[in-house]
């Protein structure tokens, strides 16, 4: 168990340069983590499915690449936990969705390739709220993940699983989505570097769609130099992506190994602050924000007066958009089918599917977009919804002429407890407050861990905003903040998660 | 069931106004979104992928030449062309659609704006195009049960290989002003926009095939009134005729209910090919909300001027230009012109031409014999089973006299029939023209042989008593002959008789063939229509002395008439020694 350990809990980067230097193997790494999601999966139920023999399989690819003296990528041989709302033509795809239980794609997905190219070894598909909606992983039809620092708690969402998979050491790297906060929340709350790169960044290609003008595919790693890496590897021109950006990828990994804020204008988004803001929250973020002057940044406040407009336009145009996109699981080519008794019509059959194989979030997100996109109706709430979008860019282009980069809360409160807002949409949405002007905007930001707090000793993330393309200032700010933390406290963040060492009672005594 | 008012008294009393929705299917290589082939007949489901089966995570990317193409057509139709424009995904759902949503264009079409000129009756109409934008097409569901429709029946079958195939959408704006000839208007427009669109080679346009689609929109209101009534969209009408029918179907029909006190409808109506009837469909007062909204996985769309200028640059002669200059190649009348085009055989003439054959003979055979089979079958004229290239082969086969006319016609039948290419039929059929020299040599002879009188009339020169001769040699080949080389023939071989008479050698030694040429010479030198020179006295004496000067610098081996030494001679000499006979002699 301590040898598996120590495998399981360094840095990515570490186990890359460990296979490479020959100190371990790939198959040895993959079995480590593949034996540890065995042993807490019970638990943390942060994976829909694990395909042991496809990344077995990878593994020993990656071994006999570099004894056969062939170059390896800087994540090669590395274990990786994927939301599975990516294709993959060796596991299924589900979305965290009844209505796609035990769908094979045919294809995979660019990222999935890219992955599989760069020698990473995917161990399975990781839960996720129903077709990326939500902010907890309730909404998955397959039961709610847990977070790892207190299983009573959500791991956040939508990308819940690939967070609590990452900040519970059964990968050290994962992939989310980010559509509202997707991959920025969940991140916080479990108390692990969570990256929304730059809209067009990485391809959306075999990523199944919720919003397709928002989605963005990026890292849940435990280190900023980890989540630069896999940044790195997924980014990039896709042809089959017309949204996916025909640009140089930021030099982020570059970034990540050289944190420095000196001279950096940082600005403090201030309508992403008081009221509904826990204490311990603030408490933080004004501290992250001090630590930030004492390196060298010159700190200043800035007004994004449209911020307040967001939520209720994300909740306008994600709606709109999904209800459009889900549109095509109709029973009718793969996937769920209820009803199908030799009599009842194909729209009989479409409706009872759908009303059978859709969950209550997804379901009231349809009917909300359907109503928006309405002829009537359109103009009022679509229609609007746009402008807003246009305002809150422009409010991001204002405030990037006098600084480089905007921060921010990630979230406005800690984890909270499982089926605490379940009931509530409202409440639930909050927690997206701060993360979806960046969606919106379509610009990067990346959060990072910065204490915890002191209420109830759970994580508090700390969002860093750049323009569209300097991906790599998410980078300098966040490493230069988990490198000052990591000094002051002289231990990884992770290890001061109580339900952690839990789980690994609790593993011990189940064998 | 409203009675439907005929057509005459119905236009007399409303006054029509049509629009039409032309649906294009663009032959593009790939499909509008995917990488997947453009096929037709394909087994079903073959020419798919991830993207036009709509597959959870695959996603668009557009085909700049389906952009191209439809830039081609709106440059065609005198349309602006968008600097800018989006596509949006209308949402209905509907199991031959993939995805639940077509991609389509809405309020951002790509070309606006045109007009396109169509000629009814020597009347020219402007038909105004409002937009011309580009879509994806759906899957075809075939629905297996009684009722051939999706409601009743058994089962459904979906073959996706149609889905995502690019398609063209031409939308009109309302016709007003053409009175009676609101169906022939409809008609002239598609044909005319058919025509536009093969010379743009941007589709092969086959209304049977679906890759051309017609919406007819008609309504009608009281003549005189200034006013429009409210419109029908007839869909499923897949054929030229078929849009004339479906018009003039819905002008009567709309009059009953009018006439009854009744009101239009706005609805979708079916047209029936069997009855030439409309009935109703989908009633647009419980119309769909297709809920458009610009479609987030594409980005704008937005051609350059440069590219659009290079576009215009590169466009083909458009149809109206090149009826102009073919009818000024061929000669033909504009008579001639718009019989062709209403028999939709300008092509099928310019392609006969094209292979060989002489304008006239190309326009005859298309306009008199194969038209005639055309309407006896029903078909259209290029669905016959023939080719333009086996017509001009049959012209050339009667222009190289191995075919009369009669013959050429049961070679055409033979060509229609399958029976394979024009020598084939020849072949297999036994038509060819008696070309046997010895054969038709010996007939001839035998005719001269049996009727000496005839025979001494044509060498005195009266060439018209050849006639009852060719006639002999017709009746004894069975008719398998050509006329015109019979005649031939017996004038030559008259000739010959005289020729040999008239040689220092007697003649018997002297090739047939040479003097045929000198023959053929001699009627070119002589600028008048002789066979031979029948009659001294037919020569003036300046064209004598030429034909005689002629002869003998062209021809000095053959030697000169007995008695006739020199030009001069030919004149006088003959004049006086052969009196009262052959001046050749
Ligand atoms: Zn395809």
């Amino acid at each position: 168990m301590a040898a598996a350990d120590e495998l399981t809990t360094m840095t990515a980067a570490e186990m890359a340069a460990a296979v490479a230097a020959g100190e371990v193997s790939a198959v040895e790494l993959t079995r480590a983590h593949l034996d540890r999601i065995e042993l807490t999966d019970v638990k943390v139920r942060a994976f829909l499915h694990v395909g042991a023999e496809p990344a077995l399989a990878a593994a020993r690819s990656v071994d006999e690449r570099r004894a056969a003296g062939r170059p390896l990528g800087p994540l090669a041989g590395v274990p990786l936990a994927l939301k599975d709302v990516f294709t993959t033509t060796d596991m299924p795809t589900t979305c965290g969705s009844k209505i796609l239980a035990g769908w094979q794609p045919p294809y995979d997905a660019t990222l999935t390739r890219r992955l599989r190219d760069a020698g990473v070894v995917i161990l399975g598909k990781t839960n996720m709220d129903e077709f990326a909606m939500g902010s907890s992983t309730e909404n998955s039809a397959f039961g709610p993940s847990r977070n790892p620092w207190d299983l009573n708690l959500v791991p956040g969402g939508s990308s819940g699983g690939s967070a609590a998979a990452v900040a519970a050491y059964q990968a050290p790297l994962a992939i989310g989505t980010d559509t509202g906060g997707s991959i920025r929340q969940p991140g916080a709350v479990c108390g692990i570097v969570g990256v929304k790169p730059t809209y067009g960044g990485s391809s959306r290609f075999g990523l199944v769609a919720f919003a397709s003008s928002l989605d963005t595919p990026g890292p849940l790693t435990r280190t900023v130099l980890d989540a630069a890496l896999l940044h790195e590897a997924i980014s990039g021109h896709d042809p089959n992506d017309s949204t996916s950006l025909d640009a140089p990828v930021p030099p982020v990994v570059a970034a990540a190994r050289n944190p420095d804020v000196a001279g950096l204008r940082v600005g403090v988004v201030a309508e992403l602050s008081g009221d509904g803001y826990a204490p311990g929250v603030l408490t933080r973020f004004n501290e992250t924000v001090e630590l930030l002057e004492t390196l060298g940044a010159k700190v200043t406040e800035v007004s994004c007066p449209h911020f307040t407009y967001a939520l209720p336009a994300y909740y306008l145009i994600a709606p709109s958009e999904c209800s459009s996109n889900l549109a095509r699981f109709d029973a009718m080519r793969y996937g769920l089918r209820i009803g199908d008794d030799g009599v009842a019509s194909a729209e009989e059959v479409m409706s009872l599917t759908r009303a059978t194989g859709f969950g209550a979030e997804v379901k009231r997100r349809i009917m909300l977009g359907t109503y928006a996109l309405s002829s009537g109706y359109y103009d009022a709430y679509y229609g609007k919804a746009q402008q807003v979008r246009t305002l809150i860019i422009r409010d991001f282009e204002a405030a990037f002429e006098q600084v480089d980069v905007l921060v921010s809360p990630t979230t406005p409160t800690t984890a909270f407890p499982i089926g605490e807002r379940a009931d509530d949409p409202m409440a639930m949405y909050l927690a997206d407050l701060c993360t979806i002007p960046s969606d919106l905007a379509g610009n990067a930001a990346i959060s990072v861990p910065c204490g915890l707090a002191p209420e109830n000793g759970l994580p508090v993330g700390f969002q860093v905003m750049a323009p569209v393309l300097a991906d790599d200032r998410l980078y300098r700010v966040a490493g230069a903040v988990e490198a000052a933390l990591d000094a002051r406290r002289g231990a990884s963040f992770l290890a001061q998660a109580r339900g952690l060492a839990g789980l690994d009672e609790t593993a011990e005594a189940g064998r | 069931m409203t009675v439907t008012v005929p057509y005459d008294l119905a236009v007399a009393r409303y006054e029509p106004v049509i629009g039409l929705e032309t649906h294009v299917e663009l032959g593009t290589l790939t499909k509008m979104f995917c990488g997947s082939p453009v096929t037709f007949g394909a087994e079903p489901n073959s020419a798919v992928c991830p993207v036009c089966l709509g597959l959870p995570g695959s996603l668009p990317v557009i085909n700049k030449t389906a952009i191209e193409y439809t830039i081609r057509i709106g440059l065609a139709l005198n349309c602006s062309i968008a600097t800018w424009c989006r596509f949006a995904r209308k949402n209905y759902f509907y199991p031959d659609m993939p995805k639940n949503f077509q991609i389509s264009q809405y309020d951002e079409p790509l070309c606006t704006d045109g007009f396109l000129n169509i000629e009814v009756d020597g009347q020219e109409f402007t038909i105004g195009i409002e937009r011309v934008h580009l879509e994806e097409d759906t899957g075809k569901s075939q629905h297996v049960g009684t009722t051939g429709r999706i409601h009743g029946a058994d089962y459904s079958l979906v073959d996706y290989n149609r889905a995502g195939i690019p398609l063209v959408e031409i939308v009109t704006r309302p016709v007003p002003g053409t009175g009676a000839l609101a169906p022939a208007v409809a008609k002239a427009y598609v044909s005319e926009l058919r025509d536009l669109l093969r010379s743009l080679a941007v589709s092969d346009v086959r209304m049977e095939q679906g890759s051309l689609r017609c919406d007819v929109n008609t309504s009608i209101a009281p003549a005189g009134s200034g006013e429009w009534g409210t419109r029908t969209e007839t869909k499923n009408v897949n054929s030229l005729r078929s849009v004339e029918r479906a018009v003039r179907s819905e002008i009567e029909r709309q009059a009953g209910v009018l006439d009854e006190g009744g009101r239009v409808i706005q609805e979708t109506r079916h047209f029936h090919e069997e009855t030439g009837k409309t009935t109703s469909g989908r009633s647009k007062e419980e119309a769909q909300d297709y809920r458009y909204f610009p479609e987030p996985d594409l980005v704008p769309v937005a051609p350059s001027r440069e590219w659009v200028q290079e576009i215009r640059a590169a466009l083909p002669e458009l149809p109206a230009a090149r009826r102009v200059r073919l009818q000024a190649e061929w000669g033909l009348s504009d008579l001639d012109m718009t019989a062709l085009r209403n028999v939709d055989a300008l092509d099928l003439v310019a392609e006969t031409v094209a292979a060989g054959a002489a304008p006239d003979q190309a326009r005859n055979w298309w306009l008199t014999e194969l038209s005639r089979h055309a309407n006896d079958t029903g078909a259209e004229l290029a669905d016959l089973a023939i080719t333009a290239e086996d017509v001009a082969a049959v012209i050339a086969l009667v222009a190289a006299g191995q075919l009369n006319n009669k013959l050429a016609r049961q070679v055409v039948d033979g060509v229609l029939a399958g029976e394979g290419s024009p020598a084939e039929v020849v072949a297999a059929r036994g038509l060819a023209v008696v070309t046997d020299t010895s054969v038709l040599s010996a007939a001839v002879d035998d005719a001269i042989a049996a009727n000496p009188d005839i025979a001494a009339k044509i060498a005195d020169g009266k060439v018209a008593a050849a006639g009852a001769l060719v006639g002999a040699v017709m009746k004894a080949t069975k008719g398998q002959a050509d006329a015109a080389s019979v005649r031939q023939l017996i004038l030559e071989r008259c000739a010959a008789n005289l020729a040999a008479a008239w040689s220092p050698a007697g003649g018997t030694s002297r090739p047939l063939t040479t003097l045929r040429r000198i023959l053929s010479d001699l009627s070119a030198v002589c600028r008048r229509t002789y066979v031979f020179p029948q009659s001294k006295r037919d020569l003036p004496a300046v064209e004598s002395a030429k034909v005689a000067q002629f002869f003998t610098e062209r021809y000095p081996d053959f030697g000169v008439p007995r008695r006739c030494r020199s030009p001069t001679v030919v004149t006088s000499g003959c004049k006086t020694q052969r009196r009262g006979r052959s001046p050749l002699e």
